[in-house]
């Protein structure tokens, strides 16, 4: 299977400006600080984190929506760091997005059909075709009656919204799909629809998927291989199953035990390993491994100052932690973590 | 006697130029001091309308509320809003789930959390300080001391919400009511407040009426587990008798479709359409154009709720089988 | 909450056979406001003054300009002839028939309404929707030049643009009401595109390739006409006051036998103690047609807030 992506370094820094009359940079704010990541044609790379990890902004910087601050992108043999103007804008066709929140991100002044017909006629799709059946079967793979064109996006479901956004990504017959949080604006109800409608057409149209979500399970179901990240950088990656039964990083460790199971038996016996503390600033992150100030398997030497790579524990499985052997032969135990940061849960009736 | 008893609380909201709309729908279940009782159900369920009309903060207008709510066998509904208002953060706490929007922008979180102890409390400002710092400290906030003095867009969303728990516990309340409150959280965090929650119940015999929407919060926190359709409760048994053998289709299809974290994962089973398409419950059940276990009954008749402590159901062709 | 709701209230209007189909959002609101008292008052008072104005000619007995001899004669420094056969108000203190005036005066009210309110719109759209769609150092050079604007209190920018022009006319009141509403055109449309700019549907058709130009005029400028429309009638309603304004300080035509609303509120003053109608008809008549703009403006704001989509 050959990449249809890789990512070698990626940097997306967005200055902080303060300043009375001219805007001056006072810092940034490392949202994606060094990412290295390559997705095979075809297949579905999962890139789960919590909030501010920058997950988001790395799939907006693959796609050329924020502009990277440095790094490589290629994608299918094209170094899309160095595409401008028109180029980039024919490149667009073949990588496209889903949103999370479907109703922003459809235009509400627009019916079905001109925000599905917008990107066939910009990139010339129409020429020779007969773009009433286009329409048509684009609306049926993605289930929705044909009655749907002249509707406008605010008479539809939420679960029905989110299946024109996947359709308008769909009738430029792209290769990939980065799908920025594509359930977890829905109902519980109605997520299934749509994570099983994005299996079917990833097989129907033989498409590559980059699905960004911080819902683990979601993650873990639809994705082949995951890449977690942490502070703006990929911490650990590895096949889904692999990653789920075998997890080697810290932070994996206590983001997959804080993923609440709906089953109670599994979680009277589950332990959690609680993180202290929040997230540190993105715009000030800590020294040596960014995780190290949370980290309940923190070391005295390496972890605070230097800043571990990712690095292949066994094949497929990429770990970024110093200790990761150690930790997972259980011969580093956990402990907790600065006093300062624990304070004690004692409460009185 | 329980300490909170609902009994056939109704919701109807009457809007000017539109039909009446019930929201809740004789929603009945009590809370035991020490125990966590969970509402469960999608957007649009009545499971918010239910917390806001046990708290009496629907609007007057617009809102007929009927049934009855007891805590300790006082009818809270018929008290006058000032007796209701003086109720209110004593016996009956209640944490939001946008902490931002429910903590005031322009006041630090310190003098937030005095302000309840003064007034319920009747507290003088040098030892609601003192208390205020502890809360803090309880609730796990970092550093309480400084935190008393920020205000809450300075604090992290985490950092938020333990600040309305605290303001919340601030007087001690006997039932606590929280609506959603990890949902706007990322998960580690949210693990963090739910073992907040659970100590709270356990350590102080804190009555836990949770809201929300994720069976996996449910399944580790609740003790019994209300379902909500349509504004009813659809079924409702004790928390490892639910997940064990989901009776209504409704639950089953809610455990069906969503993927497992702890599971290899195979094709999800989603329930059709959206909550949107649900028929109105006077002859027939609200359920049955998704349901995949209809009979001709669904649609003809309104079910009933039938069963007795360890589960009670409101449908006419239940589940037999387990989900997985 | 009434998020929470919309679900089954579709529902509701699904099995009660509304055919909710292919309904934009404009006409949407245009069915909201047709359900709502407020709109529908603003409405038929706009619409009542809209068909006076254009039939007054017809409607009005007399002309504006002509002096009644019969009501010269009893013309006197304490005394302007009320009611009689002929003339259903009376006459004004030149002898003019003061019904024929008041209607007549509508098409002068409308017309510099109009050409205010168009020509602020015009240009403020065009200096606001430059800025939102270029943003960077243009929209800072053309909002800076707003602010300028802005800084003035509007009826004192107004009343000095009308006394740079020598000779007082109605296109001084026009061009000094409508300098007026350009900054507020301006900002409005200039905020309302930059929101849409960050707005995910225009990133989704940047994702897609849509070229600039067209996410601008097919995406950020029809999404940001809704405020710019209310703000349009209320716009109107403010340029009937401020016309009025100045002609009654005198910066307008000063011609006496002209009719216009402010003009003959102003000449009216002077009679007040002998006869309060001549000021309380125009008077009345001002406030009636701008209210009904108000309204109008309004209660489209509310029927175009999508949050109050239903």
């Amino acid at each position: 299977m050959t990449n249809l992506v890789e990512i070698e370094d990626l940097k997306v820094h967005f200055p902080i400006r303060r300043g009375l009359f001219v805007d001056r940079v006072v810092g940034h704010v490392y949202a994606v600080d060094g990412v290295d990541l390559s997705i095979r044609r075809g297949e579905t790379y999962g890139l789960v984190g919590e909030s501010g990890c920058g997950k988001s902004t790395l799939g907006r910087g693959l796609l050329r929506l924020t502009e990277p601050t440095g790094g490589r992108m290629v994608f299918d043999g094209t170094d899309l760091a160095t595409l401008k103007g028109e180029d980039l804008r024919r490149m667009r066709r073949r990588m496209q997005m889903v949103f999370q929140d479907p109703l922003s991100s459809l235009d509400p002044r627009q019916s079905v059909e001109s925000i599905l017909v917008e990107g066939i006629r910009v990139h010339g799709l129409d020429k020779g075709v007969d773009l009433g059946k286009t329409l048509r079967d684009l609306l049926t793979s993605v289930g929705l009656p044909h009655g749907s064109l002249r509707k406008y996006p605010h008479e539809f479901s939420g679960g029905q919204r989110q299946r024109i956004g996947i359709a308008r990504a769909l009738a430029v017959r792209p290769d990939l799909i980065v799908a920025d949080e594509p359930v977890s604006a829905l109902d519980v109800s109605v997520q299934a629809q749509v994570i099983n409608l994005l299996e079917d057409l990833q097989g129907e149209f033989g498409l590559t998927y980059l699905v960004i979500a911080h819902d683990l399970a979601v993650v873990r179901h639809i994705a082949d291989r995951v890449g977690v990240m942490y502070l703006g950088g990929i911490v650990e990656e590895a096949p889904a199953h692999e990653l789920y039964t075998d997890p080697l990083h810290p932070y994996t460790r206590a983001l997959l035990s804080a993923v609440p199971v709906p089953d109670p038996v599994v979680e009277d016996r589950r332990e959690r390993i609680l993180l202290t503390g929040d997230l540190p600033s993105p715009a000030a992150p800590p020294a040596g491994c960014r995780f190290h100030t949370r980290c309940p398997w923190k070391q005295a030497t390496r972890c605070d100052t230097e800043r571990p790579r990712l690095r292949a524990v066994e094949s497929g499985h990429k770990v970024a932690c110093h200790y990761a052997e150690q930790i997972r032969s259980g011969e580093l135990r956990p402990h907790s973590v600065e006093p300062e940061l624990v304070p004690e849960l004692v409460l009185d009736p | 006697m329980a300490l909170l008893d609902v009994t056939d609380l109704s919701v109807v909201f009457r809007r000017r130029g539109e039909e009446p709309f019930t929201a809740v729908d004789k929603v009945s279940f009590s809370v035991e001091p020490g125990q966590t009782v969970g509402l469960v159900g999608e957007s649009g369920c009545g499971k918010s309308v239910t917390s806001l009309a046990i708290m009496g903060l629907l609007p007057k207008r617009g809102n007929q509320v009927t049934g009855s709510v007891r805590y300790e066998g006082t009818e809270l509904l018929s008290l006058s809003p000032d007796q209701m208002r003086a109720r209110r953060g004593k016996d009956l706490g209640m944490v939001f789930q946008d902490p931002l929007s429910s903590l005031n922008p322009v006041i630090p979180i310190g003098i937030q959390v005095t302000e309840v102890l003064e007034k319920h409390r009747g507290m003088p400002r040098r030892k609601a300080m003192i208390e205020a710092e502890d809360l803090l400290n309880r609730v796990g906030i970092p550093d309480p001391r400084r935190r008393l003095t920020e205000y809450p867009h300075q604090l992290s969303g985490g950092m938020r919400q333990r600040a309305l728990i605290a303001i919340a516990l601030a007087c001690r309340p006997r039932v606590l009511i929280a609506d959603e409150p990890t949902t706007a959280l990322d998960v580690t965090i949210q693990a963090q407040i739910l073992a907040l929650l659970k100590e709270l119940v356990t350590d102080t015999g804190t009555a836990l009426i949770m809201i929300t929407h994720d069976l996996g919060v449910v399944a580790g926190l609740c003790d019994q587990v209300n379902v909500l359709y349509g504004g009813r409760v659809v079924e409702r048994a004790g928390r490892h008798e639910l997940f064990e053998l989901p009776r209504h289709p409704y639950t089953h299809g809610l455990l069906a479709s969503i993927p497992r974290l702890d599971l290899e994962g195979d094709r999800l089973v989603p329930i059709p359409g959206s909550v949107a398409d649900n028929i109105p419950w006077d002859g027939g059940c609200a359920f049955a154009p998704r349901c995949a276990n209809q009979i001709a009954d669904c649609t003809a008749r309104t079910p009933e709720l039938t069963g007795d402590q360890q589960r009670l159901l409101l449908c006419h062709n239940p589940m037999e089988v387990a989900v997985r | 909450m009434t998020e929470m709701l919309t679900g089954r209230k579709e529902r509701i209007d699904r099995l009660a056979g509304d055919a909710s189909v292919g309904r934009s959002l404009w006409s949407e609101a245009f069915r909201r406001m047709r359900r709502s008292p407020v709109a529908i008052t603003g409405a038929v008072l706009v619409a009542a003054f809209l068909l006076l104005a254009a039939f007054a000619p017809l409607i009005a007995p007399h002309s504006a300009t002509e002096r009644f001899p019969q009501l010269l004669q009893d013309l006197r420094a304490d005394h302007i002839p009320g009611a009689q056969p002929g003339f259903p108000l009376g006459s004004d203190q030149l002898g003019h028939d003061l019904f024929s005036r008041l209607l007549l005066a509508s098409q002068q009210t409308l017309l510099v309404a109009v050409a205010a309110t168009v020509f602020g719109m015009a240009v403020g759209m065009l200096i606001g929707g430059t800025a939102g769609a270029l943003g960077g150092w243009v929209d800072n050079v053309l909002m800076r030049l707003v602010d300028v604007l802005l800084s003035f209190p509007s009826l004192l920018l107004a009343i000095s643009i009308a006394a740079l022009f020598s000779q007082g006319s109605q296109w001084t009141v026009i061009i000094a009401v409508s300098t007026v509403a350009v900054p507020v055109f301006a900002r409005l449309l200039r905020g309302s595109m930059l929101a849409q700019r960050h707005s995910e549907y225009v990133l989704a058709a940047r994702a897609t390739g849509v070229k600039p130009a067209a996410i601008v005029f097919r995406h950020m400028l029809p999404n940001s006409l809704g405020p710019v429309l209310v703000q349009a009638t209320l716009t109107l309603a403010i340029s009937i006051l401020e016309a009025a304004a100045l002609s009654y300080l005198g910066l307008g035509d000063p011609n006496p036998d002209r009719a216009e609303w402010g003009l003959m509120l102003a000449n009216a003053q002077r009679y007040f103690d002998v006869s309060p109608q001549l000021s309380f008809y125009p008077a009345i008549a001002i406030i009636v047609v701008a209210l009904g703009f108000t309204l109008l403006g309004e209660s489209m704001r509310e029927a175009l807030d999508p949050k109050n989509r239903r």
